[in-house]
């Protein structure tokens, strides 16, 4: 079995107004020396199949089409070897 | 004129939207989300709600719901398709609308009254109201603020796309006036066909004399018009 690691996030160009009052909040902690948060979508997805080139084709199909918005949103993922 | 509203698993705008054409006189019909009849209409509603819980994002979900299929086919054929707040972001998800609804750059949800700017009268839906006329409609969303690439922004503005902007009481769209962070105060827009309209706002709360605005009324006379062979 194989487990998709996906990660989605923002494009940089698109403002990320979640990320910054996250960072407002990590000022007021004191985390003084935090410039930046983006905030992005973590999905774990696991496949029957262990081979990874069809599962790699598989995810992108899956991100492509649903996962992840082409217009604001660029994704990512890594393949793991998993028993469940 | 026969209007089909499409209820989606979360959907809470659709009964405003049946109740306010059914009591214009129209013929209203409540569409449950896993047909696959839209009954003929002249106009097919996505109404405001949270579609699926909003869960990945708002209206990703919902546009694979079967009725979707015939939702396309309407729009491809100019039907006219009106996306209200949660059905705006349905439309863009689906792709029948481009850009997309990103969260409120003030990160809250905003619900309160908010004066639009008609801008272009070109088109079924705002057809004799001309631009500058002013619009006092409810607004309630959390991710309404509206956001596409510079070529995609100079594109709806070069084809005059742009039906509405969010704008204060003496009609200037500015920064101050602008909700939700939506790039140029855009609160509605057209396809390049022009018979699909998306839109945060809500002209289906503020149509009937029980309610603080009447003003939603003008678009909805502009669609009756349009059928009477007005446009």
């Amino acid at each position: 079995m194989l487990k998709a690691k996906i990660f989605v996030e923002l494009k940089p160009s698109v403002l990320d107004p979640q990320g910054k009052a996250v960072t407002n909040s990590l000022h007021n902690l004191g985390f003084e020396d935090v410039s930046q948060t983006r905030i992005g979508k973590y999905i774990e997805i696991v496949f029957d199949s262990s081979d990874k080139d069809a599962v790699s084709s598989e995810v992108t199909k899956i991100c492509d089409s649903l996962l992840a918005n082409p217009n604001t949103e660029t994704y990512r993922f890594e393949l793991q070897e998993t028993k469940s | 004129m026969k209007v089909s509203v499409i209820t989606f698993p979360g959907s809470n705008c659709d009964h405003d939207a049946y109740e306010v054409f059914r009591s214009r006189g129209h013929i209203a019909r409540m569409i449950w989300h896993k047909d696959h009849d839209l009954q003929n209409p002249d106009l097919v509603i996505l109404p405001g709600g949270f579609s699926y819980g909003d869960y990945l994002r708002c209206g990703a979900l919902a546009r694979f719901s079967p009725i979707m299929n015939e939702v396309k086919v309407f729009a491809e054929k100019f039907g006219l398709v009106i996306g209200i707040c949660n059905g705006f972001q349905i439309l863009t998800e689906a792709g029948l609308l481009p850009g997309a609804l990103m969260r409120n750059s003030g990160i809250n949800f905003v619900c309160k009254h908010q004066m639009l700017r008609v801008e272009s009268s070109d088109s079924p839906f705002t057809q004799g109201l001309a631009p500058g006329r002013l619009l006092s409609t409810p607004i309630a969303h959390k991710e309404g603020n509206y956001f596409i690439d510079p070529e995609g922004l100079k594109a709806l503005q070069d084809n005059d796309q742009i039906l509405f902007r969010y704008c204060d009481a003496q009609g200037d769209a500015s920064w101050e006036a602008n909700p939700n962070g939506s790039l140029d105060n855009i609160a509605g827009i057209v396809n390049k066909g022009r018979n699909v309209l998306g839109m945060m706002p809500h002209p289906e709360r503020s149509a009937t004399e029980s309610v603080y605005s009447q003003d939603g009324s003008f678009i909805f006379e502009a669609i009756e018009s349009f059928f009477d062979g007005g446009y």
